[in-house]
């Protein structure tokens, strides 16, 4: 499963960041059926989780209703220098994470 | 000449301009990836030969489908790409659609994007132009139209949903919201033709791909776009 985050590189103690994620996922709703009529099992992102630094800061419960790969965003305060981590898991049990650099100075 | 952009939503088109939100850029960032990977009996990744993409790959695109010297036949893209796969690589020939080489053409024919389409024709070429031509002006299927009819004739248009474009090709690959997914222009010239109900021609038939190359010529002058994002 590939994913992408972006933020800003470096930011000022303080400042609000805007973080950005997508994740190629088919997030199956499970209302739809094979050419030979056998219904495809729903698998989607149940949940989703950003760290900042090992710290929790922002947590995505996702249902069916959220389409094929997935765009989400939200907004987070600069502290210290480090790395924002998305870790996501499927109803399939199948583990996803991507992280992206921050640089925090000023 | 207007490319298809044009008669989308102005979601959809924004959608297309965000670098980021656009979801064909997930397809291309795993085209980055996998450009970087050995793969085969050769044991060689696409970048130990070709270097940088953004440098040995621009305009590339543009010129797709050709008349490969090597293979002498009418090529696109794709066909190009499972050449190196198959004969520089050692490798396994990627399936039709198969998202890896899906993610290898969106990201090759990235690093083409607003370069115009220019194909050339030429003695090599000609036949398949012409048969490209013929079938895009036959009528097909139960519909009983042609591609002319709606491409050229009813252009603005409304078809249920959607507004008809002039039918370029050249946001391709691009990511469909009907198909949550990346899919090849084939992928989408099949759609037309099931929207017919005329017989779906196979990927990689000689008719998709002569199409393909009439479609790249009328087109020519419209910048590529890959990943469009369409409906
Ligand atoms: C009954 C009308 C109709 C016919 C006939 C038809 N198409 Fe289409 N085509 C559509 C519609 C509707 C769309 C989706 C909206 C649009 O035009 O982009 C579409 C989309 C396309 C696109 C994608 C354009 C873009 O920018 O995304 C291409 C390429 C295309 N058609 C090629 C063909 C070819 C080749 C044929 C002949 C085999 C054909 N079409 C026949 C209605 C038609
Ligand atoms: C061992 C070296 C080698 C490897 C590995 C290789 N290629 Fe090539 N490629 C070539 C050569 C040489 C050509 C020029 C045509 C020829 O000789 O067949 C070419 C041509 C191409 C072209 C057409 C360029 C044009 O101007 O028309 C594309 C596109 C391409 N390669 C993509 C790829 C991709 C994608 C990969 C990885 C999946 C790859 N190649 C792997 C050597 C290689």
């Amino acid at each position: 499963m590939l994913a992408r985050v972006q933020l800003p590189r470096t930011a000022k103690p303080g400042e609000v960041i805007e973080v950005r994620i997508t994740i190629q996922h088919s997030m199956e709703t499970g209302f739809r059926f094979e050419l030979d009529g056998r219904p495809i099992p729903k698998n989607v992102i149940n949940s989703l989780v950003a760290r900042y630094n090992g710290a929790e800061i922002f947590r995505a419960e996702m249902g069916s209703g959220i389409a094929a790969n997935p765009y989400l965003q939200f907004y987070t305060v600069a502290r210290q220098s480090g790395a924002i981590e998305i870790s996501w898991v499927d109803d399939a049990g199948n583990r996803g994470a991507e992280r992206a650099p921050i640089s925090v100075t000023g | 000449m207007k490319s298809g952009i044009e008669f989308v939503s102005d979601d959809l088109r924004k959608l297309q301009a965000d670098d980021f939100a656009n979801p064909g850029m997930l397809w291309v960032a795993r085209g980055e990836k996998i450009w970087g990977e050995a793969a085969g009996n050769g044991g060689k990744s696409c970048a130990a030969c070709h270097g940088v993409a953004a440098k040995s790959m621009q305009g590339v695109a543009a010129r797709y489908p050709r008349v490969d010297p090597g293979a002498a036949r009418l090529v696109n893209l794709e066909g190009r790409i499972n050449l190196c796969r198959d004969r520089k690589q050692q490798a396994q020939p990627l399936g039709p659609e198969s998202d890896e080489l899906l993610a290898l053409t969106a990201y090759v024919a990235h690093q083409s994007r607003g370069v115009p389409v220019s194909v050339t024709l030429d003695m090599q070429n000609r036949k398949d132009f012409e048969r490209g031509r013929e079938l895009y002006n036959r009528r097909i299927g139960q519909m009983n139209l042609a591609c002319t009819h709606c491409h050229d004739r009813s252009w603005g248009k409304k078809l249920a949903a959607e507004t008809v474009s002039q039918g370029h090709g050249n946001a391709f690959p691009a990511y469909r919201l009907e198909w949550q997914s990346v899919g090849s222009l084939q992928r989408r010239i099949r759609a037309c033709f099931y929207g017919l109900r005329a017989e779906m021609p196979p990927y990689g038939a000689q008719e998709l791909l002569d199409l393909e190359l009439y479609l790249a010529w009328r087109a020519g002058g419209l910048p590529v776009e890959t990943p469009g994002v369409r409906r």
